[in-house]
Order: structure tokens, then C-alpha cells, then sequence
């Protein structure tokens, strides 16, 4: 089992023509997801590597192909509408992989897509992968293994860390969600924690944090009322110096909030086992399976 | 980014945003001149640097304080001469100071009573909010922890846009009326108009003050601008000043690479946000200091590795260099090959541990190896910490 991607997910990739866009789409491809279509404005009537059709619109992509899923690789100032766009068709979930959206941008899209059943992750995230059954996102595919702990994370490299450490120790993942850096964005880490709470493939959860915002804190006091499967937990930035941003946009210690020692201490007071380390995330989520 | 004073005054302007008038000089000439054609009783003289503390600084030929007020153009002129061109030290800018190359001239107002006022985005809600208090000139942070109720919060629906009742609601929650409350609805809507077509993050007004004539003006501003927006601002792009920068920042900022510059003497080079932030992280773990975050990206060339490596060992007080690469995309023999090349380049005079994982690892390692660089392999994060602090001898 797994949560929001399986075998039956039909992807779409927004920005398929673009560098990114086809070196991804094809590398998903390869790993085994039903790569259905692909949409680019102006280049509708193409094939992508021969055979994914393209579309002009994303609203003939899903009519067409019946695509379910979408990941957007679309230049930083259009992606918000591309998210929109892929929402107003009804696909039910959409991963934007691009970085760099101008928040006021997202902010607006964020807003408009409240009440509408489509799921955002990201943007500026890697993406999500159910291990052998789909890959949509930018992740290594082959560091993955078919498994019950579910992860969830902002960045990218970190989680491949994270990932490898439990796959090097022969344990799998049953999905593995990168929700992203930026300060407004999608699923959240509580709601990817809910997620993964009903699901019933997944029996362990490992959940990587960073400085800024308030999600951790949020995802802990969903755990600490609702979760009774053991989670591990891993915060970066505790070197961090408040007011400087590190690298996500939203990775950032402002207004006394968001520090990463505020963030272990609500993991910690929730039941969470946090790693000491990120080399230790695989082995401290291990030891609570034992 | 930040920026000036003065350009602040020219965005206020721009958008309606009442403000003093007043205009920026480069000499002391230029500065009696403006001091002149402003026509007001009293002139404010104010040094032009992006570090706070203005006031209370000490310029190092002995003049005392950033901020004056002049009660003639002749005056103001004089005191222009004193700032411009000199050292100004205050508690942001460290011992080495600010060269001050600019002075604003403004109207001086007579203020009754200073209040806070801010605009940011709420991440929380996704929307924007205003945080406002009357207690203005005091550290707002302080007056959040000791007296919250004191401040007032206004959430503003970003489809809709800032309405009038919400307006009225704040000017009347901040101790507005009569004509002080329309002044102050008409300046916090241009205030939000400014706050949404300049794409900023955070406009925090300070202090926004109500004159002895019950004026509402906005003195001074500090400007959150997004970055990743700043390609459709031309005009506030523009106002960039690099003199204001730290050198080390400029540098990484044009070869693309994500670097901040920190205390301590291990540097490091890691691909990822958060990857670059737990390295640091285990180095300080196992009793090292970072000397710096840098994220040289998913997609990072060999160039732009050469050029990260020049920036790292610039810095005197680097004593071991730690890379801690998590190849995904971008494969392990390519990266240590950038490694090499970048090495052979800059003659590294300080240790180098290396930490390789995922594609293509093992060419990656061999090419390492069979380079003969002093190169110290590690075989996973924990380890590349730990030789990392035994080579810079901290411990």
C-alpha cells in the first residue's frame, strides 16, 4: 500500500518540451510510472519520445488521456498559473517541481485553490515516489525500496539521505513525499502525516524538518492526539543564525519563531524519536522498529 | 536586498504614501541646496548606510551620531560635510564601520506619538496581515512577549484586497479619528498597494507617526522584497547597492551559488538546502564550527565548483574544507571530477574531506583515488564530520 501514487497513477507533465521537463519525464518513464501525456503551449499535436502525446492545453490532456496526476516543470513565472490551469482541468494531484515562484504568486494560488479536490505538493519540491509502482519528481529512483516507512520531507538531498540510510539497511519505503521549501505551499507536513496515519501499508513514519515556519510543530501535535506508529524525526538548521535565509526560501529564523531547538523540543514532547544527526535518521527510525 | 533610506522615501512616494519630503545629496553643496528649496524651519541630516543604529553611531573621526537636525540650510550643509566620505560605526555594522557616500535631507516633523505598523505575508494563511501597535518605537518583539494584547493583527484576504472597513477598523483600534483617521486609512491602503505591486514580503513602517498638526506620515520603511520576484522590478533591482554587501556574498551570488559566510573554520561545499544545513550541523555535532552554508545546487558545473572553492579557501580562517555530495541526478564521477579539476586549480592550502554517495559512487571514488590529490575520502556523513574536525584541529 501507499499514499497518493500507485501503479494506477496516469501522469501528465506540464513543460515536457522544456530540458528539465523531458530529462525527468523520460527518467520517470523509465522507472515504471504510466507516463500518459505531456502539455506545452504551442506544441500540442507532438509526441514526447515517440509515443506520449502533447497537448496545447492541460484540459485536452486530461480529456484525452484521463491523466490523474501532473508534475510541472514550467519556468518559475508562469508556474502558478500552470498550477491553476492543471486544477481547473480536475487533476486530482499535482506536483510542481519548479523553484523559484514569486511568493505573492503562490499566495494567490494557494487562495484560489481552496474548496477546489485537487492536491498541490510543492512547489520546489522533489517530488513524490511510491517505491517500485511510480515516480513523479526528480529523486533518484533506484536508491528507493518497495517498504512501510513513510517519509516526509522539505528538502531534497536530505531525504535521499535519509532514504538511502533505511534502503542501505535492507528496510523499504512505502511512499516517500518531498513536500517543499518554499513558505506557501501545498500538502503540508500534517497533512501528509494524516496520510500516512490511514494508511495501512505504511507502519512507520520518518519525518525531516528544517528552521522556519510552523509545520513540524503542527505535524507534532497531530501525532502526539492521533499517531500511535512510531516516528522518527530529524530538524536541520540548528546551526542556523536567525535572519539569514538558508537557501529555501522558506528556511529562515525570523520574529523569535521557527527555531530549529523549538522544533525538536515539540517533536520530542510529541513522542517523536529525533536523530541526533542526519546520519543517524535510518538507524534512530530502526531502533523503534526493534 | 535591502535598500536606502531614501529610496524607501521614493517608493513611498511612487505609491501615495505620505511621507516628509525630502532628497538625497552626494556633497555637502548638494545638501544646503536641498536643505534650501525644502523651505521648512528644520531639516533632518541622515547618514545613508543599510545598518540600523543610525543615530546612536560614532563616526571614526570623532563625530558623534548619523542622524542631525539643522535649524538652517547652511546648517545642514556643514553637516553633511562631517558624514560624507567618513567611517560610520554603529551596533549593526561591526568595528569596521560604514563609508557613508550619501546623506538624505528631509523635512523634520513634529511628532505627537509614534505608532507600529507592518505589512508581511502570513505563511500560515497564505495571506497577507497587518501587524500594528501603538507602542511604536519600542522593539516590537518585546512588546509581543510582554504585552500581546497591545498587539493588533488584521488578516487581509489577498483575492479582495485590503476594504475599507478593515482600514477603518485598525485606524480606530490604533487611536485614530476625525481627519487623523482618514489620513491614516489613506496611507495604510497606499501602504498595501505598495506592499502587493512591489512584491514584497514585509513593509515594516518605522516608526509611522501622528504630528502635532494630526498629520499621518510614514517616516522610515524597511522593505522585505521576494527575490524570486525581483525579475519583473526593474526599478527596485536598481536600487541594489553592492557597497552595502558582503564581498564574499557578491561574489558567490554571481557564479549562481547559494552561500552564506559564517564564524567558523570549516567550510563547506553540499548540493541541497538541507543537506547544506545538516552538515553544518554534524560539524558543530562533533565539536567543529561551520564557516559557511553553501548549496551549490542540483544542476552545479564544474566552473561553478572551481568558483565555490575559490570563495571557501578566501577566507583565512578556514582550516579544513568539507564536501558532502548526495549525487542523484548528478553523478559521482562527474562531481569528482569538478573536484579535481577545481583542486588542481586553486592549489587548496588547508585539508580536504570528501563525502560521495549515490550515482556512479564507486567512478566516483576511483577517479578520486587515483588523482594522488592529498584528498581525504569519507565513507558517510558521520565519519566525513568527524575527519573533517580532526583535520582542522579543533579538538
Amino acid at each position: 500500500m501507499s499514499v497518493l501514487v500507485d501503479k494506477n497513477t496516469r501522469l501528465l507533465v506540464q513543460g515536457i518540451t522544456g530540458k528539465a521537463g523531458g530529462f525527468h519525464a523520460k527518467s520517470c518513464m523509465e522507472y515504471g510510472t504510466n507516463l500518459v501525456a505531456g502539455v506545452t503551449p504551442g506544441r500540442g499535436g507532438e509526441t514526447f519520445e515517440g509515443k506520449v502525446p502533447v497537448f496545447d492545453t492541460v484540459y485536452e490532456a486530461r480529456k484525452e488521456t484521463g491523466a490523474n496526476a501532473t508534475m510541472i516543470f514550467v519556468p518559475a513565472p508562469f508556474a502558478a498559473d500552470a498550477i491553476l490551469e492543471a486544477a481547473d482541468a480536475g487533476i486530482e494531484l499535482i506536483v510542481c517541481i519548479t523553484e523559484g515562484i514569486p511568493v505573492q504568486d503562490m499566495m494567490r494560488a494557494k487562495n484560489i485553490l481552496k474548496g477546489k479536490k485537487s492536491i498541490l505538493i510543492g512547489p520546489n519540491c522533489p517530488g513524490i515516489i511510491t517505491p517500485g509502482q511510480c515516480k513523479i519528481g526528480i529523486m533518484p529512483g533506484y536508491i528507493h525500496k518497495p517498504g512501510n516507512v513513510g517519509i516526509i520531507s522539505r528538502s531534497g538531498t536530505l531525504t535521499y539521505e535519509a532514504v538511502w540510510q533505511l534502503t542501505a539497511q535492507g528496510y523499504g519505503q512505502s511512499t516517500c513525499i518531498g513536500i517543499g521549501g518554499d513558505p506557501i505551499k501545498g500538502l503540508s507536513h500534517k497533512e501528509s502525516v494524516e496520510l500516512f496515519n490511514h494508511d495501512p501499508g505504511t507502519e512507520a513514519i520518518i519525518l525531516i524538518g528544517e528552521i522556519g515556519g510552523t509545520g513540524e510543530e503542527e505535524a507534532a501535535e497531530y501525532i502526539k492526539a492521533h499517531v500511535k506508529k512510531p516516528v522518527a524525526g530529524f530538524i536541520a538548521g540548528v546551526t542556523a543564525p536567525p535572519g539569514r535565509r538558508m537557501g529555501h526560501a522558506g528556511a529562515i529564523v525570523s520574529g523569535g519563531k521557527g527555531a530549529a531547538k523549538d522544533k525538536i523540543a515539540a517533536l520530542e514532547a510529541a513522542g517523536i524519536k529525533v536523530a541526533p544527526t542526519p546520519a543517524e535518521i535510518g538507524s534512530t527510525l530502526i531502533s523503534l522498529l526493534k | 536586498m535591502n535598500i536606502h533610506e531614501y529610496q524607501a522615501k521614493e517608493l513611498f512616494e511612487k505609491f501615495g504614501v505620505k511621507t516628509p519630503k525630502g532628497q538625497v545629496a552626494l556633497t555637502a553643496h548638494d545638501a544646503e541646496k536641498i536643505a534650501k528649496e525644502l523651505n521648512s524651519p528644520t531639516t533632518v541630516v541622515k547618514a545613508q548606510i543599510h545598518a540600523g543604529g543610525r543615530g546612536k553611531g560614532t563616526f571614526k573621526n570623532g563625530f558623534k551620531g548619523g542622524v542631525h537636525l539643522s535649524k538652517t540650510p547652511k546648517e545642514a550643509g556643514e553637516l553633511a560635510a562631517k558624514m560624507l566620505g567618513q567611517t560610520l560605526v554603529t551596533i549593526q555594522t561591526g568595528e569596521e564601520g560604514r563609508l557613508v557616500r550619501k546623506v538624505l535631507i528631509a523635512q523634520a516633523c513634529k511628532i505627537q506619538r509614534e505608532i507600529y505598523f507592518a505589512i508581511l505575508i502570513d505563511t500560515a494563511t497564505a495571506s497577507p496581515m497587518i501587524v500594528a501597535s501603538t507602542q511604536g518605537g519600542m522593539d516590537i518583539e518585546h512588546v509581543a512577549e510582554t504585552s500581546p494584547e497591545l498587539i493588533i493583527r488584521q488578516t487581509i484576504d489577498p483575492l479582495a484586497g485590503l476594504l475599507p472597513h478593515q482600514c477603518r477598523k485598525l485606524a480606530k483600534q490604533l487611536g485614530f479619528s476625525g481627519e487623523s483617521s482618514r489620513l491614516a486609512c489613506r496611507l495604510f491602503e497606499a501602504l498595501y498597494k505598495l506592499f502587493i505591486k512591489c512584491d514584497c514580503m514585509m513593509v515594516e513602517v518605522n516608526p509611522l507617526v501622528q504630528t502635532l498638526e494630526d498629520d499621518v506620515l510614514a517616516l522610515d520603511a524597511k522593505f522585505g522584497f521576494d527575490d524570486n520576484a525581483l525579475f519583473r522590478h526593474e526599478d527596485i533591482m536598481a536600487y541594489r547597492d553592492i557597497d552595502e554587501e558582503d564581498p564574499r556574498d557578491v561574489e558567490a551570488s554571481k557564479y549562481g551559488l547559494n552561500y552564506i559566510g559564517l564564524d567558523g573554520n570549516i567550510a563547506c561545499l553540499v548540493n541541497g538546502a538541507g543537506l547544506a544545513m545538516a552538515t553544518m550541523d554534524i560539524i558543530k555535532y562533533y565539536g567543529g564550527t561551520p564557516a559557511n552554508f553553501l548549496d551549490v545546487g542540483g544542476g552545479a558545473n564544474e566552473q561553478q565548483v572551481t568558483e565555490a572553492f575559490k570563495i571557501l579557501i578566501a577566507d583565512p580562517k578556514v582550516k579544513a574544507i568539507l564536501v558532502n555530495i548526495f549525487g542523484g541526478i548528478m553523478k559521482c564521477d562527474i562531481i569528482a571530477q569538478g573536484i579535481i579539476n577545481a583542486v588542481k586549480a586553486v592549489s587548496l592550502p588547508v585539508p580536504l574531506i570528501v563525502r560521495l554517495e549515490g550515482t556512479n559512487v564507486e567512478l566516483g571514488k576511483k577517479l578520486l583515488k587515483e588523482s594522488n590529490l592529498p584528498i581525504i575520502a569519507a565513507d558517510d556523513l558521520g565519519d566525513a564530520a568527524k575527519k573533517a574536525v580532526e583535520a582542522a584541529g579543533v579538538k
